[in-house]
């Protein structure tokens, strides 16, 4: 069982229906709402609550950043523990640095960037290196994408 | 992409107005009809430019709290059907191939996300039985240090 996350049953239902997608219509959230008996406002005012709330992150157009000549890797640092706040200052300073998790092994320090080229990439991984003075980096560019789809199952979690 | 093209994708992916007729709204930033901007988008939509529109959800505020990235040492020669098939399990979200260095083997990458670490770890067993690979390792995020959505075509680049 999830956990609740003040997330009503109709937050579920108009959140799993914004995850299946709308269509480039004139009143894109009103042929939403028809799919759940809303009406466009009532659908619209639902949308802004739940972004202002933080469940939303994003809403609009997904775009394939490769598709536009972005090019992405992800890394990983071996960061000493007590060293780890101040290393996320260095990597999170970049723009391009779009996730930074602390994860459960060795290398501890998990971060993507997305940018222009892989020259960008190769400029902020040496800067983020000379700044820290850590040089355990592992650098692991994508050479294939089998999936991406970040939905959840909202209706299935209660 | 023309200059108006690159405007446009900014204004439909990061400051998409949740309005009731939201194209013309982007249409006015731009000094574009609302019918020129539904075309524009159906075109990104149709060269895979535009994936969907859609939401991203922030994963922790909607239930699932337990991130876990699953990787794997699978043989070359079984990446692509491997690949294919974790992908095609409703659990995993994202489904890489990435280089790998002497110091870390791991080819193939998986992200699941669930409301629980038990969940993570059951599916991950799941997915192993299922491709026959027992090499893998689950490495559970432990705390967020930066989530920002993607900016294009600021200055920098």
């Amino acid at each position: 069982m999830a956990a609740d996350h003040g997330l009503s049953e109709a937050d579920r239902q108009l959140l799993n229906a914004m995850q299946e997608g709308f269509l480039p219509v004139p009143n894109p959230f009103k042929e939403v709402g028809a799919r759940l008996g809303l009406t466009e406002e009532e659908v619209i005012a639902e949308l802004r609550r739940l972004k202002e709330s933080g469940a939303i992150r994003r809403l609009g157009a997904i775009i394939d950043s490769r598709k536009i000549g972005y090019t992405g890797t992800l890394c990983a640092m071996k960061v000493p523990e007590e060293r780890i706040d101040e290393a996320a200052a260095v990597i999170n300073s970049f723009p391009e640095v779009t996730h930074n998790y602390v994860r459960e092994h060795d290398f501890n320090v998990w971060f993507t960037i997305l940018a222009p080229s892989s020259a960008r990439i190769a400029e902020i991984l040496d800067t983020i290196k000379r700044e820290t003075g850590i040089t355990e980096l592992l650098n692991l560019p994508a050479q294939r994408i089998f999936k991406i789809r970040v939905n959840f199952d909202l209706e299935g979690e209660r | 992409m023309t200059e108006t093209e690159q405007r446009l994708i900014t204004e439909l992916g990061e400051n998409f107005p949740i309005e009731p007729r939201p194209f013309a709204v982007v249409g006015a930033r731009l000094g574009m009809t609302e019918d020129q901007v539904i075309a524009h988008v159906k075109e990104f939509m149709a060269r895979g430019i535009i994936r969907r529109l859609s939401v991203a959800l922030r994963h922790q505020n909607v239930g699932f709290t337990a991130n876990a990235m699953v990787v794997w040492k699978v043989p070359p020669e079984r990446l692509e059907e491997i690949g294919n098939m974790l992908a095609s399990f409703q659990e995993v979200t994202h489904c890489y191939e990435r280089l790998t260095t002497p110091e870390w083997p791991y080819n193939l990458y998986t992200v699941i996300h669930r409301p629980h670490r038990e969940e993570c770890l059951a599916i991950a067993a799941r997915l192993s039985e299922a491709v026959q690979i027992k090499e893998y390792r689950v490495l559970f995020s432990t705390q967020e240090l930066k989530r920002s959505n993607p900016q294009y075509f600021t200055e920098r680049g």
